[in-house]
């Protein structure tokens, strides 16, 4: 089915087509219609979903927590400080290997306020053990909810789809629905081995762990982390049969011959890819690669994927304050090392707070690698891009 | 299905539970924490009225009760805390220094 | 009319409260529904009413990748006229463009306060309209149905069928409401003046 609907709308609505038995909700800007649409739903009786109120974020995925381990499928919804506040809930679930599905809006975190987009609230949670991808736009924001489900059961972690907070969030674009029925067949029932409520083995769920024990679950999860890679993409390959659309985890954009090339995640990339279309009628051979799965990262296939380019600028929409780049960049230094011949790279961070992006100012970042590309120096590889500044670099 | 008593501190990653979860009930029975005792409770069977009060106290469920009378104490799980002579109103329970009675 | 196979982009000006974000949804909704691809978003900056709000439309027969705002509009809807004094509605606006201004004035009697906007100018008295059929000052339709015909980005017939469509499908429960909104779309039609 084809229809206008606004990227939470739309999530909202796979969460419909999901059915879950608990959705552990609590409101905050831009996630907040998410749960607003789902309360609908649960009024008018089209799910069978126990709806949780809560007092606070750390309730509503406390709430999942318990729910998952009692056998039940969880769903949430949250952004920027509801994140933050569900900090240490993020590592019980990872830790006790429940898949929660969590739909994360981006957004910035205060100080000072601001309820834009940037990454910075799920790029803070990069390392708490939950699976992270990334949507460009509210058609994958729902195809990546649907897929977060299967992903997540079969490999014990916890998943957080996540997409740009307004620009997909609150924006209406053109979305293929899939019929409830396939949705169903394709997440199929939640049947957990082991759950509080199995009344044939009681279970103890989140014991204490002391130092002879920590160290194995911390591989155990690990171990779930990297068989994860191969689990999304073959649940990829079957939502491909269902829907047409495919999924890898990443996207490659004009990458087959591409010299110069950009690493970024989420909305901007759509608007990237027109910059690279006009770059190419003008000869100029530019790429995009869009991150879709950070969590777990797609070292060796990343960096395969970047072996032939000359020059690239990998774009964080957040500020790791490392002051050595954001997170997006370490990532792919790290990826690219091991590679005989690497590209000069680059880290622009943009975007914060909301601060537009447009195809002018990633036609500016392409001009820029140009430039590296045709004389071999690279200049300050970690730069801002987007904000006043007595001298613009970029 | 892995069981807790085969879990220990020598057995690999691939061979314990997801998350350390525990399948069965009960299992705090399989681990002998008496060993941790430093004094050691006394029980004078001819003082004691079988009023029941040092059983609840007792934070290791560590003195059996049968037919009503309150037993030995349980030295594989007492870690000497003491309680149970502090709640005792006939003086039927006394500490002796040592991890043992003897 | 505009070449139906080229990317249209709307911005509209608004404040809070007007209902602009609501009817960019809307345009966008029926756009879809004749087969075009869409998108239609507000710009969020302090939540409040009467504050300035910005949304916009990208209408075109190809999906479009681009999310960031729009600085160099096809059209631009202006709901409050009072924003003439306070933004610079026709910043960017294309060549052969037009502004849609919510105003009792001609297009000439409001022409001046443009910053020197040359190109084509219609205005709409919507809050006459809306406060006669509705009894309430709801600009946001008849800007609506004005956008729609100084644009040509829709068959205007089609226009009116399938937002009545929608508006059945939306206020099923109180129908009541429908009529007054299709009548303020049509007189929205007759009344607009180009200049």
């Amino acid at each position: 089915m084809s229809i206008c609907f606004s990227g939470n709308e739309a999530v909202a609505y796979a969460m419909k087509q999901i059915n879950p038995d608990v959705m552990g909700a609590f409101p905050i800007t831009p996630s907040t219609e998410i749960p607003e649409y789902f309360a609908q739903f649960v009024a008018n009786g089209e799910v069978n979903t126990e709806f949780v109120t809560v007092e606070s974020e750390h309730s509503s995925m406390s709430v999942c927590i318990a729910a998952e381990a009692a056998g039940a499928r969880s769903v949430c919804a949250t952004s920027s400080c509801g994140l933050a506040l569900m900090y240490e809930m993020l590592y019980v679930a990872a830790s006790d290997r429940l898949p929660i599905t969590l739909a994360c809006v981006n957004r910035a975190l205060s100080g000072p306020i601001n309820i834009n987009n940037d990454h910075s609230d799920s790029m803070g949670a990069r390392d708490t053990g939950w699976i992270q991808i990334y949507a460009e736009n509210n058609q994958e924001a729902y195809d990546n909810f649907i897929m977060s489900v299967p992903i997540g059961e079969s490999v014990r972690l916890p998943v957080m789809a996540c997409m740009d907070g307004f620009i997909t969030s609150h924006a209406v674009e053109n979305i293929e629905l899939l019929e409830t029925d396939s949705v169903h067949g394709f997440v199929g029932a939640y049947e957990p081995e082991n759950y509080l409520l199995k009344k044939e083995n009681p279970l103890a769920i989140g014991p204490y762990d002391i130092s002879a024990y920590y160290m194995e679950h911390k591989v155990q999860q690990a171990e779930a982390m990297k068989s994860a890679k191969q689990r999304i993409l073959e649940v990829g390959t079957a939502f491909e049969k269902l829907s047409g659309r495919s999924y890898g985890l990443f996207e490659e954009y004009r990458m087959e011959d591409a010299e110069l090339a950009i690493v970024l995640i989420g909305s901007s990339a759509g608007t990237a890819k027109e910059a690279v279309e006009n770059l190419r009628e003008q000869g100029v051979k530019a790429g995009l690669v869009k991150i879709r799965v950070f969590r777990p990262f797609p070292s060796e296939e990343l960096a395969k994927a970047l072996a032939n380019t000359k020059a690239v600028a990998v774009l964080d929409k957040s500020e790791g304050f490392s002051a050595n780049g954001g997170p997006v960049f370490a990532e792919t230094r790290s990826a690219l090392y091991d590679l005989k011949e690497r590209p000069y790279l680059i880290n622009i961070v943009y975007g914060l707070g909301g601060r537009d992006f447009k195809t002018e100012d990633a036609e500016k970042v392409f001009a820029r690698l140009a430039r590296i590309a045709a004389t071999g120096e690279t200049g300050l590889v970690y730069t801002h891009m987007g904000q006043r500044t007595r001298e613009a670099i970029v | 299905m892995i069981h807790a008593k085969d879990i220990n501190e020598r057995t690999p990653w691939e061979e314990m539970t997801p998350g350390g979860e525990i399948y069965e009930p009960g299992t705090a029975r399989d681990f002998d924490t008496g060993t941790w005792r430093t004094d050691t409770p006394v029980f004078i069977a001819e003082a004691c009225k079988h009023c029941m009060l040092c059983v609840p106290f007792c934070p290791d469920s560590a003195i059996p009760v049968k037919n009503g009378k309150r037993l030995e104490f349980d030295f594989m799980h007492c870690k000497g805390c003491g309680i149970c002579v502090t709640v005792c109103p006939f003086a039927a329970i006394k500490m002796v220094s040592g991890g043992d009675a003897e | 009319m505009m070449a139906t196979n080229e990317l249209v982009e709307i911005r509209w000006h608004g404040r809070g409260g007007q209902g602009a974000k609501t009817a960019c949804l809307l345009l966008a909704e029926v756009a879809a529904l004749e087969g075009k691809f869409v998108q239609g978003f507000p710009e969020y900056g302090p939540e409040r009413m009467g504050a300035p709000i910005t949304a916009y439309n990208r209408i075109c027969e190809k999906r479009c990748t681009v999310h960031s705002n729009i600085y160099y509009p096809n059209y631009v809807v202006v709901v409050d006229e009072s924003l003439l004094d306070s933004v610079n509605v026709t910043a960017g606006l294309k060549e052969g463009g037009a502004v849609i201004i919510n105003t009792p004035s001609s297009p000439e009697e409001i022409r001046p306060k443009l910053s020197g906007w040359t190109g084509r100018v219609s205005t709409i008295d919507a809050r006459r309209i809306s406060e006669e059929i509705l009894g309430k000052n709801f600009p946001n339709t008849p800007m609506l149905a004005a956008v729609v015909k100084v644009s040509g980005v829709l068959d205007v017939e089609r226009f009116l069928a399938d937002i009545e469509d929608s508006f059945r499908h939306k206020f099923a429960s109180k129908p009541q409401v429908i009529e007054g909104n299709m009548a303020t779309l049509k007189k929205s039609l007759e009344e607009v003046q180009e200049g």
